[in-house]
């Protein structure tokens, strides 16, 4: 009989995986079907009810009425099925789209029980608007859930209401501004300081919150610039918002200094925990003087991530900043939950409703079967992920980790494939490209790149050696095609649904259209 | 420019120019091959000519649709060479002398190809290369550059003698439509090797769409570049001062705020703005303090190049003098984020010429970036060491 072990490993190595993505070449829905074809024929109204009802369009005001038909596509449901279905086979889908090259987004695996459990009739059937003491269990959650993140960030309290980690990240901003405003000092605070590095939704939620961003780049050692930020804290500095390790998995030694500065120049700071899986239980963002801090539950805490769920983020602050967390807060007076609304100081709601049950519940489930040594321990095994993948890396020519020369990383590594680049041509997107081929995923870096042809991973506690092992290989593999074959890879997908589409259009919005209807009009009237 | 003609009754051309002492004097660390002695010395040295085996690198992807257009070169080392082991027949023009081709070869070659009316111009070299191409040229071709010189700071290279070759092939076929503007720029080597460093912007050649594949566009577009450009200017220009005279140094970033105004700027000159009218263009040092006269003033300036210049290269008219006058507290620098990014890697620098204006200007600088984004970036004088410069000796703005 044939072994067929052997023929998957090589000197206890997996060999590089034979992969074909699903290419189906389907229509947009919109091209299939035809004219007075139908999914559903809802009966005719019977005599008994029409008589009592009425006639159903009269109840509608005039204003709220079509003037024409929708522009839904008209099919039956067998095609509608086979259309998703065959759609659905050509993506990479959820569970492997939880992968090591999406570095940033903390890619670990959501388990399927905490899934059983937020789906559960008990789940589904609540309301958000049923009254309090009809929703105790969901508010113990809510509760309980709170005074976990306190224990481990240190803060004093937290609002779970914000639906992402960038509405957490605004909510920060928001209180911010309120705080200054408080104290006359609004007009003059103008200024949130944060670093190239950090996660660029700290800039943009900022100035979503009407401020001014002052970004430092990295010294000379790759740590943030500590005498940038003495340069520029001033009576105008609002705050400061960063990230801690940072996107390059650098952690900042001299984080407690910085917000020493900030704290002297009259500013607040919010420390952007989107890097924090491999800090649990080993250091907490009180200690460092922090005011604020957040959590993103879909990410570190294992709640399904972008598109697999509904995102969930969690707003720390200390007590002195409580009053201006979003309403409502859940309250505990020992006996009864209650949602407490009346918060004369509160920056008002991020969102409707006090927030996303469900990834709340599949956080609280996660943390609850692991403890908190096991929290420790998914931490420690997260920063070993990444640094026994950062020497798998390092055994690859034409690949660098910029910064912070030879020290060791967090949980992420940004690479640089730079010196490949120089010598072939080849370029990081197009090992992305590649990647694809072998039925992974691989993530460059946020534009503009800082780091050269970058690529950020981030080996969470949820892969094994052999995960690291294979994905690994692929890399050696690809920077190998690109000195023998460098083709191969600039005109990579080869076994993927698409091959590879221009860049350029993506950036060209007389190219890309998002709808449908948005199509049709472009087509119609390209220059519009 | 004009779109190419496709038509079937005109000849296609496609010009090629190789400099074939390019490179040499890199791996044997010359930094750079501008010279006769030079190039000499780098023989002496050791080093291979490496312009030959690049071009035929980028020839190899232009191959297959050789049949399709008439290759124009110079003779010999120049082009003709590369081209007929690359397998063309190429249509050879000019004359050289063998082993002695220097720059005036490379321009009279490039006006001869702009005479000829080629569709795309494709020479082999270094940033002096691409100098001397645009001095013959200007922005009349579409031209690309095949990477082969030591030092590349110029946009108007592929990212590999390969790229080129695919991109010139995707460029003729129409694939890749238009072209963009790229900046030329050059070091003075001689003073490289005395260890300082010094850029200057020459001007723009125009080089096929396509930014993946071109040097220095390591990230976005040139349209996402351009617009930031153009948002940078909409701010500035949203904050002139009616009494302010404004004095904008050289650069694309620059130029972006005269064309806010509705004006157009001297490329590689000084411009003087005052109540959005244009108070003088292409000014010297003495224009410039004859102007100023005790008004209050701002210098916006962006850096240049590779080595990013704030001031005493390629604007050595805003003099110690002038920036005396002016005060180093109203010096604004803007950078597009991509250029920025590819500049952080080390300090800004300076080199006025005075020592003390130098160290004024050094420390931190907040840079405008876009509206109300501000980047902080060191600047150093390329002359006086750390010691001397007591660094960081001033506040950010």
């Amino acid at each position: 009989m044939e072994n067929i072990t052997a023929r998957r490993y090589e000197n206890g190595q997996p060999r590089l995986r034979r992969f074909h993505q699903a290419r189906w070449d389907e229509p947009l829905i919109f091209e299939l079907g035809r004219p007075g074809e139908r999914g559903i024929l809802p009966p005719v109204v019977e005599h008994e009810i029409r008589a009592v009802a009425g006639d159903a369009d009269a109840l509608l005001p005039k204003a709220l009425r079509r003037a024409a038909l929708p522009g839904l596509p008209q099919i039956a449901q067998p095609q509608v099925v086979r259309h998703y279905l065959r759609l659905s086979q050509e993506n990479l889908g959820l569970d492997f789209n939880v992968d090591i090259g999406q570095g940033t987004c903390t890619m670990k695996y959501s388990p399927k029980v905490n899934d059983q459990l937020a789906g559960a009739p008990q789940m589904t059937a609540l309301h958000p608007l049923q009254p309090e003491e009809t929703a105790q269990g969901i508010l113990e959650v809510f509760y309980r859930f709170e005074q976990i993140l306190k224990e481990i960030s240190g803060m004093d309290r937290f609002s779970l209401q914000p639906g992402a980690g960038s509405a957490a990240i605004y909510g920060a901003a928001s209180i911010i501004r309120a705080y200054h405003a408080e104290r006359g000092e609004s007009a003059q605070r103008r200024e949130i300081i944060t670093t190239i590095f950090s996660h660029p939704s700290d800039a943009a939620c900022a100035k979503a919150a009407g401020f001014d961003i002052v970004t430092l780049y990295p010294d000379e050692n790759g740590y943030p610039d500590i005498d940038a930020l003495r340069a520029v804290a001033s009576s105008r500095t609002a705050g400061l918002m960063v990230a801690n390790p940072e996107d390059t998995g650098i952690y900042n030694p001299r984080i407690a200094d910085w917000v020493s500065v900030v704290h002297e120049a009259g500013g607040l700071c919010f420390y952007d925990q989107a890097n924090v899986n491999g800090l649990l239980g080993i250091t907490r963002a009180r200690e460092a003087g922090f005011d604020l801090c957040h959590f993103n539950l879909h990410k570190t805490f294992s709640s399904p991530h972008g598109c697999g769920g509904p995102g969930s983020g969690a707003l720390g602050v200390t007590e002195a900043l409580a009053p201006f967390l979003p309403t409502p807060v859940v309250a505990f007076d020992g006996e009864r939950y209650t949602l407490d609304g009346n918060r004369p100081q509160s920056i008002g709601k991020l969102r409707s409703f006090y927030g996303v049950a469900g990834a709340i519940l599949k956080a609280y489930a996660w943390v609850m079967s692991l403890g908190a040594a096991g929290l420790l321990e998914a931490s420690k095994v997260a920063v070993l992920n990444n640094n026994y993948l950062l020497k798998r890396m390092r055994e690859i020519s034409g690949v660098t980790a910029p910064y912070a020369a030879g020290r060791h990383r967090i949980e992420q590594v940004r690479y640089s494939w730079e010196e490949l680049c120089a010598e072939t041509g080849v370029r990081s997107e197009d090992i992305g490209l590649r990647a694809a081929d072998f039925g992974v995923h691989y993530w460059t870096s946020h534009h503009p790149f800082v780091v050269p042809e970058p690529c950020t991973l981030e080996p969470t506690e949820s892969f094994s050696k052999t995960d690291i092992d294979e994905y690994a290989a692929i890399m050696q593999h690809v920077a190998k095609e690109a000195r023998e074959n460098p083709t191969t890879l600039l005109t990579a997908p080869h076994n993927s649904t698409v091959h590879r589409v221009d860049p350029a259009s993506l950036d060209d919005p007389s190219q890309w259209a998002i709808t449908w209807r948005a199509f049709l009009k472009k087509r119609e009237q390209p220059e519009a | 420019m004009s779109e190419p003609e496709r038509g079937a009754e005109r000849e296609r051309r496609v010009g090629l120019i190789v400099n074939p002492v390019a490179g040499l004097g890199g791996r044997v660390g010359l930094k750079g091959s501008d010279g006769v002695a030079i190039q000499q010395r780098a023989l002496e040295l050791g080093a291979v000519p490496r312009a030959l085996h690049r071009t035929i690198e980028a020839l190899a992807r232009l191959r297959p649709i050789a049949g399709e257009f008439t290759l124009v070169t110079y003779p010999g080392e120049m082009g003709e060479e590369a081209a007929r082991r690359s397998g063309f027949t190429p249509h050879v023009i000019g004359s050289i002398v063998p082993a002695k081709t220097t720059a005036s070869d490379t321009r009279a070659a490039a006006c001869e190809m702009r005479r000829l009316e080629v569709e795309l111009l494709l020479f082999a070299g270094g940033d002096g290369t691409a100098r001397d191409v645009f001095d013959a040229v200007d922005q009349d071709l579409a031209v690309l550059g095949i990477p082969v010189g030591v030092k590349i700071h110029s946009a108007v290279y592929a990212i590999s003698p390969a790229v080129a070759g695919e991109l010139a092939r995707s460029f003729l076929e129409g694939k890749t439509q238009g072209t963009h503007e790229a900046e030329v720029v050059d070091v003075d080597e001689a003073a490289l090797r005395c260890g300082a460093v010094s850029t200057m912007l020459h001007g723009v050649l125009r080089v096929p769409n396509d930014v993946q594949r071109v040097q220095g566009a390591k990230a976005g577009s040139s349209k996402s570049d351009a617009s930031a450009a153009v948002a940078i200017a909409k701010h500035v220009v949203a904050r002139m001062g009616a009494e302010t005279v404004y004095i904008i140094g050289p650069g694309t970033t620059t130029r972006a705020i005269l064309a806010e105004l509705g004006m157009e700027k001297t490329l590689v000159g000084v411009d003087v703005i005052h109540r959005g009218k244009l108070l003088a263009s292409d000014v010297n040092e003495e224009q410039l303090l004859g102007l100023l006269d005790g008004r209050p003033a701002q210098i916006i300036v962006t850096p240049i190049g590779g080595q990013g210049f704030l001031f005493g290269r390629g604007n050595q008219q805003i003099s110690p003098n002038v920036l005396r006058c002016v005060g180093v507290e109203n010096v604004l620098v803007i950078a597009t984020p991509e250029k920025l990014n590819r500049l952080t890697t080390r300090p800004l620098l300076v080199d006025t010429g005075d020592e003390e204006v130098d160290r004024m200007l050094s420390g931190y600088v907040c840079v405008v970036c876009g509206p109300d984004d501000l980047r902080v970036v060191r600047v150093a004088s390329a002359s006086l060491t750390e010691e001397r410069m007591n660094r960081p000796s001033r506040q950010c703005r």
